[in-house]
């Protein structure tokens, strides 16, 4: 049983450092502030949810894997408000994204 | 009654954190959580948008559908990213939701998803930027919409 939890877990943080890797390569490919910022999001949510699951799997139930869940909830809340507030600003000062307009923007 | 509950998820929180059950350690962690509503009270922080109670009972039925997306879009703006093949569109949707909590919701949903931001928002339009037509198409389809919108409830 906990060689299987150890793969699982192995799992899991392959598929989040796989995340995290994809993430960071398109930080670096793609053109412009607003695509960026999805890769970014890829990190925050892909790469983190893998990396918390693998740990909660380690350590079983205790106060630790209530923490890691608390650390989970918390980034769950505050990376969709980083993202947004990053576009926002890029908004702002008027930078326009590339690729096509559909409709009347705000 | 909103007191009551913010102070019981304050004790909650407090008691899971702290680990430390001995009675001086408890009885302060009290103390201070009845503190902090207290303070809160005063700076009239507790109303229907500092403590959206009315989202709870379908919170977790709305939680397991929204990791659902998520999984799936991350997977797709990995494609995308790896084959290179962007065409960003940039659109205005409408949300039918009718509290701010609400609408918040929605847009922290749309912007939590990869692959769509919520880059502007004016009164019940969002501007929304995607990685791809697909990923328009997905919140141009309004699921999510109906989604957020089933979980505020009559309000």
């Amino acid at each position: 049983m906990d060689l299987f939890i150890d793969i699982i877990t192995g799992l899991c943080f392959f598929i989040g450092s796989l995340s995290i890797i994809i993430g960071a390569c398109g930080l670096i490919k793609l053109p412009d502030v607003f695509s960026r910022i999805h890769a970014a999001g890829m990190i925050d949510t892909g790469g983190t949810a893998f990396f918390l699951l693998g740990m909660i799997l380690q350590t079983g139930w205790s106060l630790i894997t209530v923490k890691l869940i608390l650390i989970g909830v918390f980034i769950f809340f505050t990376s969709p408000v980083t993202s947004h507030v990053t576009a926002n600003l890029a908004r702002k000062k008027n930078l326009m994204p590339v690729g096509k307009k559909i409709g009347k923007l705000l | 009654m909103k007191s009551i509950s913010l102070f019981v998820i304050l004790l909650g929180l407090w008691l899971l954190m702290s680990g430390h059950y001995s009675f001086l350690i408890t009885s302060l962690g009290v103390l201070s959580c009845a503190f902090c509503v207290y303070v809160a009270r005063r700076a009239k922080l507790i109303d229907k948008e500092g403590l959206p109670l009315f989202f709870f009972p379908r919170l977790f039925n709305y939680l397991i559908w929204l990791f659902k997306e998520i999984f799936i879009s991350n997977l797709n703006t990995a494609k995308v990213i790896i084959s290179g093949k962007i065409e960003p569109e940039t659109f205005t949707v409408k949300a039918s939701q009718s509290t701010d909590v609400a609408k918040v919701t929605y847009a922290n949903s749309i912007t939590l998803t990869p692959g769509t931001v919520t880059t502007k928002i004016k009164d019940n339009m969002f501007e929304v930027h995607a990685l791809n037509s697909d990923f328009g198409n997905d919140v141009r389809s309004n699921v999510m919409d109906k989604k957020v919108k089933w979980l505020e409830g009559d309000q």
